[in-house]
């Protein structure tokens, strides 16, 4: 196997942490090389230096045999290398076309856009991928799938030798996926050489050829994806074996139902819901993106409007018309995305914390209790094991898991009873997880109720007691989660199975 | 040779950790521009000058008070110098042609100031309107009906008690607009520092919707920005009201310019969630040292403007700059 992309003993230092210590493995021409690790292992990082975002302090990447270094993505994109962000690059307004050229538009002789040639270069490009998208349409408009497609065709159209793809499928559907694996595999078909990061083991096994595992920023192994297996694979990310993802809870259910939901009817839709949740269950809201999930646990406390709503908590009628009465109520939501809804991210992880419950740290002339406020911060950074320097760290410093942790955190510091976790787990690593996991489980233990939103399945079956499954913006079935209950079954309903009449 | 280097890069580590104090780098400026003003002119050191240079930052310095509330929330407030406009007509016309108390017409000031802060702040959060043109419209409104009150002119015969808020001395030696400058940024502090209220300002600047999800009334915050914005205008206005002796229908033109500049040379960042009320108050100090010693200099107030401009430029340019680092 020919070698495209050598990376060689690179070290990266930021100030008080070492982030890449003496790294190096190769990457091959036209392999899908899949990169693997915990948050904070180090792998956006090294994508950074690759992509030209960061220098190293050591070591040298080699590509084609020849010794470069990038001052800035463009020059690592001219040499060669793209990287698809998580977050997309895209003008909303504009169209694909647009945007697949934008920085390189195409001109006629007379100096103006020359529309046609570009659309049907756009065109040919997309069919390469495999891919249909409408080309009139602004991209914000489309799908995230659709955009994340369109940032792909901008990347092939100027170099189609390294891409990388930074967790492509954090905000895909099943579907989508497929689409993206196939889009993937013409890609590869072209010779095109892809580094794929992720969290999802199993698509390391669909579309990989080698994989490599970083740990706390040192390289563990590389080895090809065939010769591996599950166990191992976690094995190398944590450096032990998990042996249940998804910890037993002991808790008895009772039948005291905390929360009542009764005619919930959002302000573009044309059903009423209703539901209700136990004292100490974990309900799941299962569904496909796209289904009503988020929108339901939003107007749920009120972050969105409603037509009409009835909540009871303990039987009581409450008012939840804005999140500041559901949380008077008892109610919180840990929002779908943390750096958008969930944190204030120039902020230090204290402040974070104690958002919702300064009311909890005033002393008698209202002032805040400073240290009545640390103290309670650091217990709650030691409980939740949220690795930090100091408690004085900006947030946006922190990694996925342990921003995810800082939210949690300042639920916990509430007098919430209901906890509402909409994709609790999205983007963060297998053992934050589990830590997450035996969070929940100590929850709903102390008396506690959860809902818990989820796109992914196995999370849904391991934690919920009861399962609902959404479709088009309904209940399409309640599940009491037993061993009948599989993945199929689930996406049996979240497709609209029984209400069309067909069988799986 | 190991321990050199790791002394080295330790030390060099701390002074970026101060240079990350936004206060620190405002500071050292106005350290570097007093040096300079002591060196070109003799008079600058003077016991006369510098109580006239507190006596001349007060005004602008309080107005940036609000000023800083209102941009941590990443909101901007142009109409505090029609605010003074308004209140101090009202307040000058209260006295002179209704005959009211002193005492009663600087209440009627600071309320009307509030109001108007109540307004921007409400149309700002309930009718979600851009905060720049909210308060652009409301840098006419207030300045029109003082025009129409007064048909421009001064309005004057003020009660000579009513002097010594923009004349008077504490002990003879302090200024009554300093110490009350003083005062006003004290409380600021403790609003800002040690109250839950400051807390909220700044994470509605840096993340309004993940402070709307903690269940926090993001509304009411944003609307005692802009009421603290008012009162602090309105505070301003009373001094010089009482400086002037008249009240002034054409009176803070500009000043919203001062105090934004002030805010921001401070340290403070323009698309709010950071800053320091400290750091305003140097950076008031600053565009009052430039315009005193260049007053000493005998520079030319049109060449003032000029440069003026280019502080602000400098400053922001650091200041992006460290925010992009």
């Amino acid at each position: 196997m020919e070698k495209i992309l050598e990376i060689k003993n690179i070290t990266k230092r930021f100030p008080g942490v070492l982030a890449l210590n003496d790294v190096s493995f190769d990457i091959h021409r036209g392999e899908v090389h899949i990169l693997i690790g915990e948050n904070g292992a180090g792998k956006s990082t090294l994508m950074k230096i690759l992509s030209g975002v960061y220098q190293p302090d050591e070591g040298k990447i080699i590509l084609n045999s020849e010794a470069v270094s990038f001052k800035n993505p463009k020059e690592a994109q001219e040499a060669g290398v793209s990287i698809i962000h998580q977050e997309f690059s895209l003008i909303p307004y504009l169209n694909a076309v647009e945007n697949i050229f934008l920085g390189r538009e195409m001109k006629k002789k007379n100096g103006l856009l020359d529309k046609k040639k570009m659309k049907v270069k756009a065109q040919d490009l997309l069919d390469m991928l495999g891919v249909e998208i409408n080309l009139e349409r602004p991209v914000q408009r489309l799908s995230v799938a659709e955009q994340q497609f369109i940032e792909i065709a901008k990347a092939v159209a100027v170099n189609d030798r390294i891409l990388i793809l930074d967790e492509p499928t954090a905000t895909l559907t099943k579907r989508e996926v497929k689409i993206l694996f196939q889009l993937i595999q013409n890609l590869k078909n072209k010779g095109v050489t892809m580094i794929y990061i992720s969290h999802h083991l199993e698509e390391a096994f669909e579309i990989g050829d080698r994989l490599t595992c970083l740990r706390d920023g040192t390289w563990i192994n590389t080895r090809p994806v065939k010769e591996l297996t599950q166990d191992e694979i976690i094995r190398m990310m944590v450096g032990r074996s998990i042996d249940n993802i998804y910890p037993k809870r002991t808790t008895k259910l009772g039948d005291e139902e905390l929360l009542q939901v009764r005619n919930l009817k959002q302000v573009d839709s044309d059903f009423k819901i209703d539901f209700s949740v136990k004292k100490g269950e974990v309900l799941g809201i299962a569904g496909l993106v796209g289904s009503g999930r988020t929108e339901l646990v939003r107007a749920l406390i009120g972050a969105d409007q409603t037509d009409s709503k009835e909540i009871y908590i303990s039987g009581e009628k409450v008012e939840t018309k804005s999140p500041e009465q559901a949380l008077k109520a008892g109610i919180g939501l840990i929002p779908e995305n943390r750096k958008s809804q969930g944190l204030v991210l120039d902020m230090s992880v204290k402040n974070n914390i104690s958002l919702a419950s300064l009311s909890k740290v005033l002393n008698s002339f209202l002032f805040l209790d400073k240290l009545k406020e640390k103290n309670s911060v650091t217990r709650l950074i030691d409980d939740l094991n949220i690795k930090t320097p100091h408690m004085y760290q900006e947030v946006k410093n922190l990694s996925g898991g342990n921003q995810q942790k800082v939210v949690l955190a300042k639920w916990l510091r509430t007098d919430c009873k209901v906890l509402i976790f909409d994709e609790p787990t999205r983007g963060i690593d297998v053992g934050a997880k589990v830590e997450i996991y035996k969070l929940m489980n100590e929850l709903v233990g102390s008396g506690l109720s959860i809902i818990m939103v989820s796109s992914e399945l196995p999370e849904i079956l391991g934690m919920s007691d009861r399962i609902l499954v959404m479709h088009q913006g309904r209940i399409a079935a309640e599940l009491m989660n037993c061993d009948q209950v599989t993945q199929e079954k689930i996406m049996f309903y979240a497709t609209g199975g029984a209400n069309n009449g067909r069988v799986n | 040779m190991a321990e050199l280097t790791k002394n080295k890069s330790k030390k060099r580590w701390n002074f970026k950790e101060l240079l990350k104090v936004p206060e620190f780098i405002t500071f050292m400026g106005f350290l570097v521009l007093c040096l300079a003003m002591i060196l070109f002119t003799d008079r600058f050191l003077s016991s006369t000058n510098l109580i006239n240079v507190a006596r001349q930052i007060s005004i602008n310095a309080i107005i940036a008070v609000g000023m800083t509330f209102v941009i941590l929330t990443s909101g901007i407030d142009l109409s505090v110098g029609a605010v003074m406009a308004f209140s101090g007509t009202v307040m000058a016309a209260a006295m002179a042609n209704w005959g009211w108390n002193p005492f009663f017409a600087v209440l009627i000031g600071l309320a009307l100031g509030m109001l108007i802060g109540l307004v921007n702040g409400s149309l700002v959060s309930f009718a979600k309107m851009p905060p720049i043109i909210v308060t652009l419209a409301m840098m006419e409104i207030p300045r029109g009906l003082a025009l129409l009150y007064t048909g421009g002119y001064p309005l004057s015969g003020l009660p000579a008690s009513f002097s010594f808020l923009g004349r008077g001395y504490l002990f003879n030696v302090i200024p009554i607009p300093v110490v009350v400058m003083l005062i006003v940024y004290i409380i600021a502090y403790i609003l800002l520092n040690h109250l839950p209220l400051g807390r909220y300002i700044y994470a509605i600047g840096g993340n309004e919707e993940a402070v709307r999800l903690s269940g926090i009334k993001v509304k009411k915050y944003k609307i005692i920005a802009y009421v603290v914005s008012g009162f602090t205008a309105a505070i301003s206005s009373i001094i010089l009201t009482s400086r002037l002796m008249s009240g002034q229908p054409n009176a803070g033109v500009g000043f919203e310019l001062d105090a934004i500049a002030a805010v921001v040379l401070g340290g403070t960042d323009i698309a709010g969630g950071r800053g320091s009320i400290i750091g305003t108050l140097i950076g008031a100090l600053i565009m009052g040292v430039l315009n005193n010693g260049l007053n000493l200099i005998g520079v030319s107030p049109y060449v003032q403007r000029v440069f003026k401009g280019l502080i602000i430029i400098v400053a922001i340019y650091f200041s992006s700059k460290k925010k992009n680092s």
